[in-house]
């Protein structure tokens, strides 16, 4: 299980790095979206997985019997993904408007506020 | 005394919830604001001197015992951090009801600059390294919404690279956090401190560790992953450039201080000759970048990243020297940075442009300004007897015990050419004739503005020259905050027994 989680996060990682080093804002912002999920996964399997065995203890009980499944990493996860998906709406909006301001989707073209025509930049091609 | 660990995460907070109550009118917000800041900064004074008083302080959440709660540990390190935050707020809340206009003001600018610095504190305070991921994103969020309100083309262009980049930044340090925690099965700082060379596995700690480097490098903005700082920096409101050029980066470098003394055992892992060069690279990189500009806050956003360098070479050097050199240019820096970043403002404001080539005459317009100026200018550069020429003087100093000659002659000629930059400021800004004659003159500071645009600045120069005068007491101060983090049994029991208080 936590070798097919692996695979999972490498194949995940590998599609979001594709899509981030894309010049186009929104296939980055699809990059950053995978990778955070990738993420997440990584969290849930770092807690080590097992099947079907909650951690609930048993009435009349202090500790549960056995091994159980550990419920920190998914309380990570969870808050993870509410920051995530907060953060990823706010990048959305922000593209969109910066698109419409900027007319253009390329990051490499937005230069409004680092302009073309600084010495810094004049000895690119 | 432990309320004082909470109160500095606190009062913003509930400010932030008054402020935004008070939305209607923009005058009540600053007067909030400044009330809420002047409350911030009296809780980091007494959490200063009880930390000075009882050693370090531990509250664990909920009642919670570390390691399975959250703990907020206030040692040296993070009161003192805590405290040049409260002046730094205050110092831009001012310097904001002088300049923010009425149409940020309704996007809610007051309170999100308290969100700021309540994230800011709690990254300063938290033992926990989930816990410093939660207010990394508080404060992330609070910066984003800074730097993109009421903004046009420019500043949604900044603010779309720095969202991207800063984004990336923490997805590593969540996942840095996700293996720390399946490997070890804590995340509390001190438990890791004990947990971590227990496992004998220095090379998956070290790849861990990488990590956490490369997150918290692009939030210092280290070599070669800077490049999202001068491209954003420059574009919001001077009060907004100045606190975040004052503490988003000096957080990185206090997560690096924090994560490579207390949590990562350093000498099974061999990073320090990677951190060595990544510090020497940061400084001259940012300060050739520096030189390349002729925008006076592009110049100065070039500096922080060569001026993190610094900071981060104190670390990486590791002696309890570099370390106590590294805490005191971390705190003079953040003083004298954002002191300059609001006195573009006034250059702004009086010569009408931040384009070095379309303004001028500001000696002859304002001399007073123009001393004010030269305070923290010479600062940065490092001239006697200033903040400046202290901080760097400790890290020669712990440079030359190495005997690492070429790190020393990286030290003093990122030293001068920082001066470079400088000059050029005021032979542009402040020296030369307004390229467009006396009448480009905007109108002059006078009454409300004049005292709102000023009053910060002066308040920042003199601390800078008070530090510059009598340097032994932040130095001391300095020394036992390294002392603390290189021997960390102080910090350890402190948080695993200090639920039993």
């Amino acid at each position: 299980m936590e070798a097919l989680l692996a695979l999972l996060i490498g194949a995940l990682v590998a599609a979001s790095v594709y899509l981030m080093l894309s010049r186009h804002v929104v296939r980055f912002l699809f990059g950053l979206v995978l990778f955070s999920n990738a993420v997440n996964v990584l969290l849930f399997a770092a807690g080590r997985v097992l099947w079907g065995e909650p951690p609930l203890v048993p009435e009349g009980l202090e500790v549960p019997l056995g091994a159980v499944a550990n419920p920190l990493p998914q309380a990570l996860i969870l808050t993870a993904i509410v920051i995530g998906f907060g953060l990823l709406a706010f990048a959305l909006v922000l593209s969109v408007r910066g698109v419409a301001a900027l007319g253009t989707a390329d990051l490499d073209a937005m230069r409004a506020a680092e302009p073309r025509s600084d010495p810094a930049s004049t000895e690119r091609p | 005394m432990k309320t004082w660990v909470v109160a500095p995460i606190a009062i913003p907070l509930v400010t932030a919830t008054l402020l935004v109550l008070g939305f209607s009118s923009p005058r009540r917000q600053h007067v909030v604001a400044v009330v809420g800041t002047l409350g911030l900064a009296v809780a980091a004074v007494a959490l200063l001197l009880g930390v000075e008083r009882e050693g370090i302080l531990v509250v664990q959440a909920g009642g919670w015992a570390a390691p399975f709660g959250i703990s907020l540990v206030a040692d040296r390190l993070g009161a003192a951090m805590v405290m040049v935050t409260a002046v730094i707020g205050l110092a831009t809340v001012v310097f904001a009801a002088g300049e923010v206009d009425e149409s940020r003001m309704r996007f809610g600018f007051a309170p999100l600059v308290q969100i700021l610095l309540a994230g800011v504190c709690g990254a300063f305070l938290t033992g926990d390294v989930f816990n410093l991921y939660v207010w990394f994103e508080v404060m992330l969020i609070a910066s984003f919404a800074l730097l993109a309100i009421g903004g046009g083309r420019e500043q949604l262009d900044g603010a779309l690279k720095y969202v991207a980049l800063n984004l990336i930044s923490t997805l590593l340090f969540l996942s840095g956090a996700g293996l720390l925690y399946g490997m070890a099965g804590s995340l509390n700082m001190a438990d890791l401190n004990q947990r971590l060379p227990a496992l004998e596995q220095p090379g998956l700690v070290a790849a861990v560790a990488v990590l956490f480097l490369l997150a918290f490098g692009i939030k210092a903005a280290l070599f070669p992953v800077f490049s999202w700082l001068p491209a954003s920096y420059h574009t919001p409101p001077v009060a907004v450039s100045a606190l975040f050029a004052g503490l988003l980066t000096k957080v990185g470098v206090y997560a690096l201080i924090r994560f490579f003394t207390i949590i990562f055992p350093r000498e099974q892992m061999g990073l320090d000759g990677v951190l060595v060069v990544v510090a020497a690279l940061t400084m001259v990189t940012g300060v050739l970048g520096a030189a390349a500009q002729s925008e006076f806050r592009r110049i100065l956003g070039f500096h922080i990243v060569s001026q993190v360098g610094y900071m981060v070479m104190g670390l990486a050097l590791g002696s309890p020297l570099a370390l106590a050199g590294a805490i005191f240019y971390t705190l003079h820096h953040i003083i004298v940075k954002a002191n300059l970043f609001l006195l573009s403002g006034v250059s702004k404001r009086l010569s009408g442009s931040f384009e070095l080539a379309r303004s001028g005459g500001l000696y002859t317009r304002s001399p007073f300004v123009a001393l004010l100026f030269l305070i923290p200018a010479f600062s940065l550069a490092g001239f006697p007897p200033l903040s400046g020429f202290w901080a760097k003087l400790l890290l020669i100093q712990a440079a030359l015990e190495f005997s690492q000659w070429w790190v020393v002659a990286a030290l003093v000629v990122v030293g001068l050419l920082t001066v470079y930059s400088m000059t050029k400021i005021w032979a542009e800004a402040f020296w030369k004739a307004h390229p467009e004659g006396d009448d480009a003159w905007r109108e002059p500071l006078v009454g409300r503005e004049r005292a709102l645009l000023l009053a910060p600045v002066i308040a920042l120069a003199l601390i800078t020259v008070a530090i510059g005068l009598w340097p032994a007491p932040l130095f001391e101060f300095a020394r036992a905050a390294a002392a603390e983090l290189l021997d960390p049994t102080a910090y350890v029991t402190a948080v695993l027994d200090g639920g039993s208080r």
